[in-house]
């Protein structure tokens, strides 16, 4: 009943089980709705230069992440009427026909047991090379130089941060209700790699990324089936049990240092806001009402709590300072607004809201006060912002099914990720890339 | 199920011996003929047993057992067969208020849980799958903390009742319609 303070109890855990990964469930991208003026692009075939085939295509991953935006239109290579392995040799007629504006062009050698990657970004009306980039990897790292090619890209013709090496963290139930498995996988942005971090026969929620991206935070009911947050380390597969309170052990939420844990308890009566000092075990309640106070989500310079209140009545947003622990409303459209986070610029505020009984994703513009639904689908919630801060990953139901899906901040995109089997919830988009890699200058 | 519809005819058929036993005192049986007559006769009938009560072997009335999660306790004061009492009370939208069509039975768990302090039990407190799943963790307990005080109030010991709140994460039926949220939204108990 009280803060587990011997940081001894490690587990190892699960990091990667081949056989879990094995049933692992498959997420496929499915897009539902594009930008009409999406811009034409054609990815080439790259030309690769070694001997035995690669295990990885990489053009084929560059042209699914671009067409898979949403804000992108690619070309089939069956429709191409030349394949260039270099700007040098771009025939711009050839792609002025196909209405092509950009080609992406590359070539792949082998060097001793590195991989290299020399990609090209070609702009067909101004007829000049925009990007031309060199990077290095091993062979196990294919995927994420393609997707360190498309985020450069994307950035490059959209002015947005590319999201392509990040991850998505979430949870899978599959088995009929008295019988549950419960899973926590983490899967590239594009639900490749899928990887199953934690099993449990408990329900296992609220799982969260640390800002560095190495660590996580979830609650789970492993003990005698008693709710508890732990804390995970994705690169040493370590992990501990942070609180064992009578009573709510919830919505865990890394400040943007990463060295406090905000959380929800209800050990002093009702649901508050506690927030943990991670190194020293020091725990501050921040909330004192009889109301429900929950999903507690930092303000990106860390100096402020947003979170969900029932004390008006019904739950509505409410941020509070941590200085001087001032409170103050910040939605009152509607009766259900709840499980918000901030945009990464402090622009406005993704949240669940309810409208006409519909429960959606919607979009809280904090300079003009006004509530704009990015939905059309219902029973939406845990939306969970990239650190682009131009898309979002929420849960939904489709056909009786949990599933994911994906919004662009401004609604204009939305893709589904279905997953071959399981209900799906919970996202949560990692804060951090993958891996990223240097350009060896020419 | 069939157990607990028996036990409720049967405390109706109680009931009635005892009203006629007062009215016959007040040797006023007018009133008592609009009553439940048939039944009234049938029940006096059958519970004519107090011959059977008069013999000397001491009949031991049942213990109280907890059986899967549930409890069993004896059908009447003195019986030897056990029934199990309703162990699911069901909540309605966005609300944590013990309705009173479960009161009746709240008060039998208190009764055995007062009766024996060694008793534990666990009330888990779910919500349907509306609304999000933190919110609804804390709504699931707020179901399973308003149980929690009425059967304190009638006798149990706070000491004896854990709460556990699921939220929507365990529902009890599958489905997304008003039908399966009314299933959901439900406080479960659990004897250990």
């Amino acid at each position: 009943m009280k803060l587990i303070k011997c940081a001894g109890i490690v587990i190892a855990f699960v990091l990667q089980v081949s056989l879990v990964q094995q049933v692992a469930a498959e997420l496929r991208i499915e897009v539902t709705e594009g930008l009409d003026d999406a811009v034409k692009v054609a990815v080439v075939p790259f030309v690769w230069e070694g001997r035995r085939p690669l295990p990885e295509n990489l053009s084929e991953i560059i042209d699914a992440d671009l067409r898979l935006s949403g804000r992108f239109e690619t070309t089939p290579v069956d429709q191409m009427l030349s394949l260039p392995a270099s700007a040098s040799e771009v025939f711009p007629r050839d792609w002025k026909l196909l209405q092509v504006e950009y080609i992406i062009i590359g070539r792949i050698q082998a060097q001793s047991d590195r991989i290299q990657l020399r990609f090209e970004l070609f702009n067909v009306p101004r007829q000049a090379v925009d990007i031309t980039q060199t990077i290095e990897g091993s062979i196990d790292e294919l995927r994420d130089m393609a997707h360190y090619a498309s985020d450069v890209i994307f950035e490059n013709l959209t002015g947005i941060e590319g999201a392509f090496s990040t991850r998505i963290m979430y949870v899978t139930a599959t088995g009929p209700l008295d019988d549950r498995s419960f899973q926590l996988n983490i899967a590239d942005a594009d639900g490749h790699r899928i990887k199953t971090v934690l099993q449990s026969r408990e329900p296992i929620l609220s799982a969260t990324w640390a800002p560095d991206g190495n660590r996580i935070a979830y609650q789970s009911f492993e003990k005698d089936s008693r709710p508890a947050i732990y804390i995970a380390d994705l690169t040493t597969g370590a992990r501990q049990q942070i609180t064992d309170f009578e009573g709510l052990n919830g919505a865990p939420a890394f400040s943007p240092d990463g060295k406090s844990l905000a959380m929800v308890l209800s050990k002093d009566g009702s649901p508050d806001i506690y927030v943990l000092d991670i190194e020293t075990r020091r725990l501050r309640r921040i909330t004192r009402h009889y109301g429900i106070d929950t999903e507690p989500s930092w303000t990106p310079d860390g100096k402020a709590i947003i979170f969900t209140s029932s004390r008006g009545g019904k739950p509505q947003i409410y941020q509070m300072t941590l200085r001087d622990l001032s409170i103050e409303r910040l939605t009152f459209e509607g009766d259900y607004n709840a499980k918000a986070s901030i945009l990464p610029d402090g622009s406005g505020i993704i949240m669940v809201h309810r409208r006409e009984g519909i429960y959606h994703i919607a979009l809280f513009d904090m300079n003009r006060g006004r509530i704009s639904v990015l939905t059309e689908t219902s029973l939406d919630e845990s939306p969970s912002i990239a650190p682009n801060g131009s898309m979002l990953i929420y849960a939904t139901q489709v056909n009786n099914n949990g599933i994911l899906a994906a919004v662009s901040v401004d609604s204009r995109v939305k893709f589904n990720l279905p997953s071959s089997e399981g209900d799906v919830r919970e996202p949560a988009w990692s804060p951090k890339k993958r891996m990223t890699f240097t350009p060896i200058s020419q | 199920m069939g157990i607990r519809i028996n036990r409720g005819y049967l405390a109706i058929g109680f009931a009635a011996v005892f009203l006629v036993g007062c009215a016959s005192d007040k040797s006023d049986t007018d009133t008592m003929e609009d009553g439940p007559g048939d039944e009234t006769q049938t029940m006096t009938d059958n519970t004519d047993s107090s011959d059977s009560m008069a013999q000397p072997e001491v009949v031991m009335p049942a213990e109280p057992e907890i059986r899967n999660g549930d409890i069993w306790v004896p059908e009447t004061p003195n019986s030897q067969s056990l029934m199990a009492l309703s162990g699911v009370f069901y909540f309605d939208f966005d609300q944590a208020i013990v309705k009173r069509a479960g009161h009746s039975e709240l008060n039998k768990h208190a009764s055995v849980l007062a009766s024996d302090g060694a008793l534990r039990l666990r009330l888990q407190g779910h919500a349907d799958e509306r609304g999000t799943r933190e919110y609804n963790l804390a709504l699931g307990e707020r179901r399973a903390n308003a149980v929690r005080a009425y059967l304190v109030a009638q006798g149990a010991s706070r000491t004896q009742v854990e709460v556990i709140s699921y939220g929507e994460e365990k529902p009890a039926d599958a489905g997304h319609s008003e039908r399966a949220w009314a299933m959901n939204r439900r406080v479960e108990f659990s004897y250990r």
